[in-house]
């Protein structure tokens, strides 16, 4: 009884994906795999979605469903292909055939380090993660990630000690893991390219002139009286002063910027 | 009369994983031992260049790979220009870490390296350091 | 004259100015080092054994840009990729005969590089050092504004930039490219017998101590022989003979110091190029002394 209730609830979460289709009207299904078991599947649904569908409730490797969190690593192979594939499976659709498992951790280890203390040199990479010069340009860590990140090349800079290129090549990093599943020197890419963003952020990241304005013209009270007219406003009015304020904004944007 | 070494199947097969991995015909060696005079590191060694193609060649895999000169050598291919036999000792060497290293045996541990070491070495000692003494 | 260049790691860190220089250098000389667009580690060691070629797929891949380059028109048609460290030559050019030679293994290397264009077999590794002979050193001492004439240097081989054979630029038993470059800027150059005699490379990591051995005899050697100065041609042999003086000081209590720097200094300083290009500041023992007591830094 409890099954069917959590069955019809993913039925409705569903909806947004294979939206005003009944379930009687799906044409197309797909046979899937997990952990070697075959089930029948709309073909349409995201993995994550077909594995509620069949019945598995995530407590873990599960997270934000939009492709950010990076929780749910999926490593799968197709039917007639020796390719082992990769991917996030709340961002990708299942496909007749994908024999499929979801990865609930990736077991990582991660210097301790003191961003305040930590030097900004270029064998900085080298003290807290020394396993980068076990590197061998396999490039198999690029080809496993779902971000299309050039991980190997990242791992190149750190090994040069180039914080910006590593900042700059892993800025889209979600930290999945995948990459440091799959390296066979055993590199944990996703912290060494962490490192390096929070090392470029505090060190390297030339700080923007106009912040610097701004914050002195805060001090020097240029916004006070409008923060203090802010501050007395109801809580309708300030809605409508939002609301406004986003109307000025999106034509301000539509006209590419130009007052 | 002639005397004749029968080797044991185990040491005949050590022998022929060793001569496959290095590409070395060790059965070729004449035991000159041009390469043990001419290795800069002979001083640090517990076996000669010339024991180690020796008991390579009587397939003595246990007391080859206990020994320290295998990781002693530093592949200056001192040896190889020299040997009469066109024999790349270096090759042999690297066979016979390899077959450790591929048992998952390193001979350095990255995690208990010394910070200091490592903020001091360039990479070049390190890259080249993890590629011959880890597996 | 444009050429691709392999920069290889440590040049980008800890050895900085032996880069810095090269490039003027080579520059004075009317030669741009075109640095690859992208570049990984070369892996320093060439893999021995016969079955592995995971670690070939490093140095290719390097190779591989070098094609690339001239597809974009970063050179013109020039195939040759030139290094400046003795290791990354080594290892570049070994991995490369190997699949010149052998098209069976280059198809598969191909095969498992997969995303990458595939390599074709058509670059040839070089050392900055005989892009240096085949400009002649005759052109080279046109440029000298410095002669080095006041300096003993002894010249520091190493291993991988001779041995072995298909890959040495010079006879390995009995190379002279390095003097004869030297004496061509003025520079008395002294017998060193320990001149190709191997500083311990990366047992510099395990065993520093027996490194340092090494780094005494070999430095004590070019003492005798009333040497004041060692130039190499390798980052990894002038850390061991430069920084493992240190522990060499604290063994032989008798041991003077002796300055160990990149061919590339010596040469920018004789071309009379900046000080700070120089770079003599960022070795361990700074030749500076020496330099100013020889009045190579009198206009400072």
């Amino acid at each position: 009884m409890v099954k069917k209730d959590i069955m019809e609830e993913i039925a409705k979460a569903n909806k947004s994906v294979i939206k005003g289709v009944d379930k009687k009207d799906i044409e197309h299904w797909a046979t899937i795999y997990i952990m070697g078991k075959a089930y029948r599947v709309p073909a349409d649904l995201t993995i994550m979605q077909a594995m509620e569908y069949a019945g598995y409730k995530f407590i873990r490797s599960c997270g934000c469903r939009a492709g950010f969190c990076g929780a749910c690593s999926t490593i799968y192979r197709l039917k007639g292909d020796y390719k082992l594939q990769t991917a996030m499976a709340c961002q990708t659709r299942v496909e007749d055939g994908m024999y499929l498992v979801q990865l609930p951790f990736s077991p990582a280890e991660k210097p301790i380090y003191d961003i305040d203390t930590v030097e900004y040199e270029e064998n900085s990479f080298l003290k807290y993660f020394p396993e980068i010069a076990r590197c061998v340009s396999c490039n198999t860590c690029t080809k496993a990630c779902p971000q299309d990140l050039e991980v190997m090349d990242f791992i190149q800079a750190a090994l040069r000690g180039d914080f910006k290129k590593v900042a700059e090549l892993s800025f889209d990093c979600i930290q999945c893991g995948l990459c440091a599943i799959r390296c066979p020197a055993e590199i944990v890419q996703y912290n060494v390219a962490q490192f390096g963003r929070i090392m470029y952020g505090k060190y390297g990241f030339k700080e923007n002139e106009f912040l610097e304005k701004r914050v002195t013209e805060i001090k020097e009270g240029k916004f006070d009286k409008e923060f203090k007219r802010l501050l007395s406003l109801s809580g309708n009015k300030i809605v409508d002063v939002y609301k406004k304020q986003q109307a000025t904004k999106s034509k301000y944007l539509k006209k590419g910027g130009k007052k | 009369m002639s005397k004749m070494i029968d080797l044991s199947k185990e040491a005949d097969e050590f022998l022929k994983k060793i001569e496959e991995l290095s590409g070395e015909k060790i059965t070729s060696c004449i035991q000159c031992g041009i390469c043990s005079g001419s290795c800069p590191m002979i001083n640090e060694m517990d076996l000669t260049p010339a024991q180690i193609m020796l008991m390579t060649l009587l397939g003595q895999k246990e007391e080859l790979l206990k020994s320290k000169s295998i990781w002693i050598c530093a592949s200056c291919y001192t040896c190889t220009v020299r040997c009469p036999r066109e024999l790349d000792l270096s090759k042999v060497a690297e066979a016979l870490r390899q077959v450790k290293l591929r048992l998952s045996i390193d001979r350095i541990d990255i995690n208990k390296m010394d910070k200091a070491d490592l903020e001091e070495l360039p990479p070049i000692a390190l890259v080249s350091a993890f590629r011959k003494f880890t597996g | 004259m444009k050429i691709p260049y392999y920069p290889g790691c440590t040049l980008k860190t800890k050895a900085k100015n032996f880069e810095r220089s090269s490039i003027a250098v080579a520059e004075m000389l009317g030669v741009e080092l075109v640095e690859l667009p992208k570049w990984n580690c070369c892996g320093v060691v060439h893999s021995l054994t016969s079955d592995d070629l995971i670690h070939h797929l490093a140095p290719i891949r390097n190779l591989v840009r070098v094609q690339e380059m001239n597809e974009e028109k970063l050179v013109e048609d020039e195939f040759r990729l030139v290094t400046l460290c003795s290791m990354c030559y080594n290892t570049l050019k070994r991995s490369n005969l190997r699949f010149i030679e052998n098209y069976e293994e280059r198809e598969k290397i191909n095969s498992i590089m997969e995303r990458e264009e595939d390599y074709k077999g058509n670059v040839k590794v070089v050392h900055f050092l005989e892009i240096l002979r085949d400009i002649g050193y005759d052109k080279i001492s046109d440029k000298i504004k410095k002669p080095l004439d006041k300096l003993k240097i002894a010249v520091y081989y190493g291993c991988n930039l001779l041995r072995p054979k298909e890959v040495g630029i010079d006879d390995p038993e009995n190379p002279d490219i390095l003097e004869t470059l030297f004496e061509s800027l003025g520079a008395e150059v002294t017998l060193f017998p320990y001149k190709k005699m191997c500083c311990g490379s990366y047992q510099t990591v395990l065993d520093k101590e027996s490194v340092a051995d090494l780094t005494y005899n070999i430095l004590s050697n070019a003492k005798e022989h009333h040497a004041e100065i060692v130039v190499t041609s390798c980052p990894l042999c002038a850390f061991n003979l430069d920084n493992r003086q240190e522990i060499v000081r604290s063994k032989h209590s008798e041991f003077k110091a002796i300055p160990v720097v990149y061919f590339s200094q010596l040469m920018a300083l004789a071309f009379g190029l900046n000080i700070e290009i120089c770079g003599f500041d960022s070795n361990y023992i700074s030749a500076l002394p020496l330099l100013k007591k020889k009045g190579y830094l009198k206009n400072k």
